[in-house]
């Protein structure tokens, strides 16, 4: 019997090694998997790459991971947003690196990545100092950039509902990048706000089938998100 | 000299968005067009973050913490729409599936060139955000901006200074002071607002203008 659901965060950050490459759901706190944050801040996994659409707010979560200095490097398109007051720090001080990638090549180049697509060519950012170094190419009469497909070690993503074979649906603008990063990872590991049996999914429903998960531990959701 | 209020750019650009079209508003003063067209009129807002029918600003009961626009302001969604990922979202803009996408801008230059994300070369940590996206992918692109910065320099411009979001992506810009397409030969004057004279405008822009006959 296939049983994704895991019982403990220890299991579900079970193998996460320093260096990897983790691709972090959200948009904003929406379908931020903030549990799996503090779990991976437990592990001590450290000189690792982050893939995120922002760089962290406050001093909790992404920005607590920062500022223990576990993160080499952080790939995102927008890090500057209110309060990302521990990326900006560690910025001007030279003790992160920083990739910034326009957000639908962001998001691209995971798609990419989980559909064993090696690279492709994009009209966004040509002409920018952000295509500086890439290669173009002139493609049906358009200007083109080529960018590379974006691998994850781990993805920890949230997802609100989820079975044991891992099929899950999302809540509305809480779906944003997870349900492509959960295709990009060699790892996937979800916490879901509901464990529902296998069968009380409505197929027609499931946004991530669970092909593409590893392991669902369930994490009632908390404040605002209860 | 009169100029438009930012209430009255809302207005006049959300007059000439017909019924039917598929529109993304970008963050700040954009956002501001959809409160001026009627719910009556369909046509459908989409938000980076994976919403496609996006509504109004919610009444406290509606208020829902999921459901939030590329802004991070809580919206609502309207009948008929629909949440996707945030691939299938970007697909929508980059695949030329907008009609329209309406950003602010710090430059625009009369090649039709756009700068709106970094203010310098050497900003410490630019945030790009889908205005890359949005420039090169949406159908037809405008701008909505003051005319000139808070010290008095003029944003239309012969070439940008600031780096630039797009080459040669912006069709039309709304100002406090006009209304302005990009054309082969440069910016032609389509409307002034009420009070603005053609030399007052011309004396605000640092480019060269046409002004129709």
């Amino acid at each position: 019997m296939i049983d994704k659901t895991v019982r403990s965060m220890a299991e579900a950050m079970d193998g996460i090694k320093d260096g990897s490459t983790v691709l972090l759901g959200g948009f904003g706190s929406v379908g931020q998997p903030d549990a799996l944050l503090d779990g991976l801040i437990e592990t001590g996994a450290t000189d690792l790459v982050v893939v995120a659409n922002n760089a962290g707010s406050g001093r909790v979560g992404l920005a607590k991971l920062m500022e223990l200095g576990r993160v080499r490097r952080i790939i995102c398109s927008f890090p500057r947003s209110q309060g990302s007051v521990v990326f900006e720090e560690l910025y001007r001080t030279g003790k992160i690196e920083l990739e910034i990638v326009p957000q639908g090549t962001m998001a691209e180049r995971m798609r990419a990545a989980g559909a064993g697509v090696g690279a492709f060519f994009t009209p966004t950012s040509y002409g920018t100092k952000l295509a500086e170094g890439k290669e173009a190419r002139e493609i049906n009469g358009r200007w083109q950039v080529l960018e590379y497909a974006l691998h994850g070690d781990i993805a920890l993503v949230e997802a609100w509902e989820a079975d044991r074979w891992g099929n899950l649906t999302y809540n509305k603008s809480g779906r944003n990048f997870n349900a492509v990063m959960a295709t990009a990872a060699k790892t996937t590991i979800v916490q879901a706000h509901h464990i529902v049996p296998l069968g009380a999914l409505d197929p027609e429903a499931v946004a991530t089938p669970g092909i593409f998960v590893d392991r669902v531990l369930h994490v009632p959701g908390t404040g605002v998100f209860a | 000299m009169t100029s438009w209020t930012r209430a009255e750019m809302a207005a006049r650009i959300a007059a000439d968005i017909p019924e039917g079209w598929y529109v993304n508003l970008g963050i700040g003063m954009p956002t501001l067009v959809a409160d001026h067209v009627p719910l009556d009129r369909e046509v459908i807002f989409h938000s980076e973050n994976g919403v496609l029918g996006m509504g109004p600003a919610p009444s406290p009961e509606e208020a829902d913490p999921w459901l939030i626009n590329a802004g991070k302001q809580q919206v609502t969604l309207r009948t008929g729409g629909s949440y996707v990922h945030h691939a299938d979202s970007f697909a929508m803009i980059r695949g030329g599936h907008l009609d329209l996408c309406v950003l602010g801008g710090f430059e625009v230059a009369e090649n039709g060139d756009l700068a709106n994300w970094a203010t310098s070369d050497n900003d410490t940590s630019p945030a790009v955000g889908g205005a890359m996206d949005l420039a090169a992918g949406a159908r037809q692109l405008w701008v909505m901006m003051e005319h000139t910065t808070k010290d008095g320099r003029s944003k239309l411009v012969h070439r940008c200074g600031y780096p630039l979001t797009a080459p040669a992506c912006v069709q039309r810009v709304y100002t406090n002071l006009a209304v302005l397409d990009v054309t082969e030969t440069g910016f032609r004057v389509v409307e002034l607002a009420p009070g603005v004279t053609p030399e007052a405008l011309t004396a605000a822009t640092a480019a060269e203008l046409e002004f129709a006959s």
